[in-house]
């Protein structure tokens, strides 16, 4: 599949400012959120930053983005409607926590409540996202379980080594180091499961299942429709990615994953401007490290129209 | 609304394609372009028409498969248009309604001044029925020629798609699915007509009939008719010298 930087850059964008929205609200019901006004106003201006960015971002692929707001209307059937409408309803509640914890320096009452509502809604709202992948059975690849534990593990993966990393900067203390880590081996087990999961699975549909001619012989083209290229093949048989797959999975991992586990834990051990150094180097070694693996989950992922443009299996 | 119909539609209109005789000469696709270029969806645009990488926007593209090994081997042409599912995915992840199963006939329409240009129809189709105007911002797809099967200014007979109007060999039949006496539905029952990767559980509307057994080799063929022998003579003699 053709990876659009514009969805790349949402997806991940929006999951790192969800996960950081739904672990602060999170603290704040655990009345452990420090109040102190300059890492609050950054961090939740980081994560509306990232969020508003991303939801923006997302319509520059829309041949008509003047019309986004239709995409609000078919929530009944559909992950895409569900989850524009999820992402403007998430402002309610995460704006509210928003407004006490910054403006009113208060974490209790309804404003925990908010956060817990934030939060929830902020992984709901990840769930959609990864469903508009994971739903269509089209693309092996994509119609996996593993998709969605990776969308929302890594949502909160990130949203924790960026709370983290403002903490230190900050110099309030957190404690959610332990909670970065963890998140980082869950993040590895699913991530190593997907990889493992589309590797294995053999393809439902092939040539001759597409063709319906399997009965008479293998199947393969001989012409293609036309001498040139065109949407289809540009769009869905995008190959570039896959020779270079098994290196860049290893980048995905190591920026992604490894790294920042490192240096989180390094930054557990480590006494003065060293912890905040670490800190900030594992956000933005995650940073590129999750860009690299939304790229490839696009790059990597195999349409079965390709069937019909001289693929044998997809 | 892009949820299915709720009631399975009364008429199911679709198409026959007969793979074993399409002789792929691409007429379907080209009056489809001509058709359609002025009707629901017009224009299908052109990208760099005259460049050396032209792209443009198809409802009907001819596919050449090569099936089978050695002597075996055969050739088959492969029109591929929408199927017009029963149970269309590019209809039920549209965000905006513009995608759309009519429930009287089952056709699967784009309402372009709906559109938002999201691609997410195109790539739920297993079958690549969708194509993105980027020109226009928006999808467009194959209509059944809606303009032409309902529209009264056309003599009845040219009353079925562009694609099937013009087939030389009659390779694409139209009609109803849910009326058995319809050719659409003889032809899939007598042929075996059957429905284009199935395990993707779209429930396609057009059937593929299969290709024919092969009758080019040799033992397909009657034997040669033994021909009269000249009795005595100066015949007999020639038809003697002749037959040597």
């Amino acid at each position: 599949m053709h990876p659009a930087y514009s969805v790349i850059f949402f997806t991940t964008a929006t999951g790192a400012g969800y996960g950081l929205l739904t672990l602060l609200g999170i603290l704040a019901a655990f009345g452990t959120l420090p109040v102190d006004r300059g890492f609050a106003v950054t961090s939740v201006g980081i994560a509306f930053v990232l969020i508003v960015g991303g939801l923006l971002s997302s319509t520059f692929h829309l041949g008509h983005p003047e019309r986004a707001w239709r995409a609000l209307t078919q929530w009944r059937s559909s992950w895409l409607s569900r989850e524009g409408v999820l992402a403007i309803l998430t402002f309610g509640p995460t704006g509210l926590f928003a407004l006490g914890w910054v403006v009113f320096e208060d974490i209790g009452g309804i404003y925990a409540v908010a956060g817990v509502l934030g939060a929830i809604a902020c992984m709901a709202t990840v769930y959609t996202t990864s469903m508009i992948y994971a739903s269509l059975r089209t693309v092996r690849a994509w119609n996996d379980p593993w998709v969605t534990p990776v969308y929302l593990v890594l949502s909160l993966a990130t949203g924790a080594l960026l709370a983290s990393g403002l903490a230190s900067l900050f110099g309030v203390a957190l404690q959610l180091e332990n909670i970065a880590l963890v998140l980082l081996v869950l993040a590895t087990f699913a991530k190593l499961s997907y990889w493992r999961s589309i590797d294995r699975r053999s393809s439902e549909s092939t040539a001759e299942s597409a063709t319906g001619l399997g009965h008479l012989g293998k199947v393969r083209l001989l012409d293609p429709p036309h001498t040139g290229t065109n949407y289809l093949m540009s769009e869905m048989g995008y190959q570039i990615a896959r020779k270079h797959a098994i290196k860049l999975r290893r980048v995905a991992f190591a920026l992604g994953i490894l790294i920042p586990f490192v240096l989180t834990l390094a930054a557990m051990f480590l006494a003065g401007l060293l912890p905040v150094i670490a800190a900030v180097l594992a956000v933005l070694s995650a940073a590129v490290g999750v860009l690299v693996e939304r790229w490839l989950f696009f790059a990597e992922a195999k349409h079965v129209v390709t069937l019909y443009y001289g693929a044998s299996e997809a | 609304m892009t949820s299915l119909p709720a009631q399975p539609t009364p008429k199911r209109l679709g198409l026959v394609i007969d793979l074993d005789i399409c002789v792929g000469c691409h007429a379907c696709a080209v009056n489809c372009k001509e058709w359609n270029t002025g009707g629901y969806h017009a224009p299908l645009t052109d990208i760099k028409p005259y460049d050396s990488d032209p792209s443009g926007v198809w409802f009907n593209r001819i596919h050449t498969f090569e099936v089978g090994l050695g002597a075996d081997s055969r050739v088959v042409h492969f029109p591929k248009s929408c199927l017009h599912c029963d149970d269309a995915p590019c209809v039920t992840v549209c965000p905006t309604g513009a995608s759309y199963k009519r429930s009287d006939d089952g056709i699967v329409l784009v309402d372009e001044n709906m559109c938002i240009g999201c691609k997410l129809c195109s790539w739920a189709c297993p079958y690549g029925a969708r194509e993105y105007d980027g020109d226009a911002g928006v999808m467009k797809k194959c209509t059944l020629c809606i303009d032409r099967i309902y529209n009264e200014n056309l003599e009845e007979v040219a009353r079925v798609p562009a694609c099937v109007s013009t087939c030389p060999a009659s390779a694409r039949h139209f009609g109803d699915f849910n009326d058995p006496k319809s050719d659409v539905s003889k032809l899939t029952a007598e042929r075996g007509g059957f429905d284009l990767m199935p395990e993707q559980e779209c429930k396609p509307t057009n059937k593929y009939l299969p290709p024919r057994p092969r009758r080019d080799r040799a033992e397909d063929s009657p034997a040669p008719i033994a021909l009269p022998k000249a009795e005595g003579g100066f015949l007999a003699w020639v038809d003697d010298l002749l037959s040597r």
